[in-house]
């Protein structure tokens, strides 16, 4: 073996601002070699923390060995050690951040914190902050956003409970219904002493018992083209489970012109779609349906079965997909519909693309007067406006 | 043959079938032949004129009909056509 001298002197060092300007570039793996307790009180965004005694077991999981990898600990001493356990591993591109964070902050650069978060939250959302694609910056995002759902039902209801659960910091429920005992098979939000009680204040208590973080406001009424642009301002996703065509097209069409992010989905008897559609980025609800169909061909406008687990399924994607819209991780599915089957437990994808002549999103569409939004022809034709299902 | 994939809206005129074989070379071949084994789906799927509903989104394999060659896309035998109609179940 080497004396230490030797091995310590092939570490190779570089300063805060030159590791600054890495980090800008995105092309360098910043690693935190620090304890827990130290990377809580500040640490710099976009690194990862692996302590000391867990760099050899961890590494693999957070950098490949032909990685630019930069290591960081509190004043420049464990992160060049664990630099030499790393070049003794293969990793060929290592360097340490001379003088550490300490050195860091005295430059003037940017440190984050858990600061963000109380004691209780970061016990709560623990299992979310530990994992690198979320960290205390995304819980600290989820904390700040703003979700609106339509419909406390089938699909609402299990997307509510892990909504708010994960600390979306405020959830909007629209929904006019009241609880029934039939929508207990699916609809876990409720529950069978609430039967009769207001659906939105139902999901209410629930999410209020499930967690304190959340802030509820209910909307205890059915959208129009007179209210919509004053609901869904204040949001910045939108979950849509409505029940009917007509609110899924008014949804659309002030969704795009708010260019709110709109998570849709449906679900009949054992099949379910789900769509996010980003107006601009991708299509919107009138490039994939141009139009609905005829009440015969409508399935929402009379009673049909739909499997519990269902609503369950899609609900959970749903909410899957918000939970990457807010912390900006992962793929959307955007310019994609996913078609789940229950029986054959198959899962379909089909590519949905912008319609250059949607008369919503596309370069040539009409400005809209708000009194048309959500119009067809021959609106008043099908499904007689609302019918629930 | 083709297989052509049955909403749930459309499978009462296919006895419940959620998948069916029909012969064509072309979409609207396929779609034909569909119809020809299930008369009660022509309604569903063709305007009185023998147009293609709006309302109806025709799938080959996971791309839209609409941006390929509409009912005149060439359609081998191991291809998959999906017929797929709005849904709007979700809320009550």
């Amino acid at each position: 073996m080497a004396p230490e001298t030797t091995e310590t002197s092939v570490v190779k060092e570089i300063t805060p601002n030159e590791a600054w300007a890495e980090l800008q570039e995105g092309d360098a793996k910043l690693i935190d070699t620090r304890e827990p307790h130290e990377h809580a009180e500040a640490h710099i965004e976009g690194g990862r923390l692996i302590p000391p005694a867990l760099i050899a077991d961890q590494i693999a999981g957070a950098a490949a060995k032909t990685d630019r990898v930069i290591l960081q600990c509190r004043s420049g001493a464990r992160s060049a050690a664990a630099a030499e356990v790393l070049m003794e591993l293969g990793y060929e591109d290592v360097v340490s951040m001379a003088g550490g964070i300490l050195e860091w902050e005295a430059q003037g650069l940017p440190v984050a914190s858990d600061a963000g978060l109380t004691p209780e939250q970061r016990d709560r959302y623990s299992r979310h902050t530990l994992l690198p694609e979320v960290g205390v910056e995304g819980q600290v995002k989820l904390l700040n956003a703003k979700v609106l759902l339509l419909g406390a039902g089938g699909l609402g209801a299990p997307t509510a409970l892990y909504l708010a659960a994960a600390g979306i910091g405020k959830i909007g429920i629209v929904d006019d219904d009241v609880v029934d005992a039939s929508n207990l098979q699916r609809q876990v939000i409720h529950n069978t002493s609430r039967v009769g009680q207001p659906k939105s204040s139902s999901a209410r208590q629930s999410i209020e018992e499930l967690n304190p973080d959340v802030e509820v406001v209910e909307y205890n009424f059915r959208l129009n083209a007179g209210n919509i642009l004053d609901v869904i301002s204040d949001y910045d996703i939108i979950v849509d489970g409505a029940d009917n065509f007509p609110t899924r097209y008014l949804l659309n069409d002030a969704s795009v012109r708010l260019k709110k992010p709109v998570v849709s989905a449906s679900i009949l008897s054992f099949d379910g779609q789900i769509s996010t559609f980003v107006p601009y980025e991708g299509p919107c609800y009138r490039c994939l349906y141009p139009t609905p169909p005829p009440p015969e061909l409508a399935p929402s406008c009379s009673a049909n079965g739909v499997l519990g687990v269902m609503a369950g399924l899609m609900g959970m994607l749903q909410a899957n997909e918000v939970m990457k819209l807010v912390l900006g991780i992962g793929e959307p599915l955007v310019g994609r519909l996913l078609l789940y089957e229950a029986l054959g437990t198959r899962f379909t994808e089909l590519k949905v693309r912008r319609d250059p002549e949607c008369p919503i999103c596309g370069p040539d569409a009409p400005e809209v007067p708000e009194s048309e939004m959500g119009q067809f022809p021959d609106y008043e034709a099908f499904c007689g406006g609302y019918t629930g299902s | 043959m083709p297989s052509v994939k049955v909403p749930p809206v459309l499978r009462q005129h296919t006895g419940g079938a959620t998948e069916v074989q029909a012969a064509g070379s072309n979409v609207g071949e396929v779609l034909n032949a569909l119809v020809a084994e299930y008369p009660e789906t022509k309604a569903q799927l063709f305007s009185e004129e023998g147009e293609l509903n709006r309302f109806v989104n025709v799938y080959l394999n996971d791309e839209d009909v609409r941006v390929l060659d509409g009912l005149e896309t060439a359609v081998s035998d191991t291809d998959t056509v999906m017929i797929l109609p709005a849904m709007a179940g979700g809320s009550r």
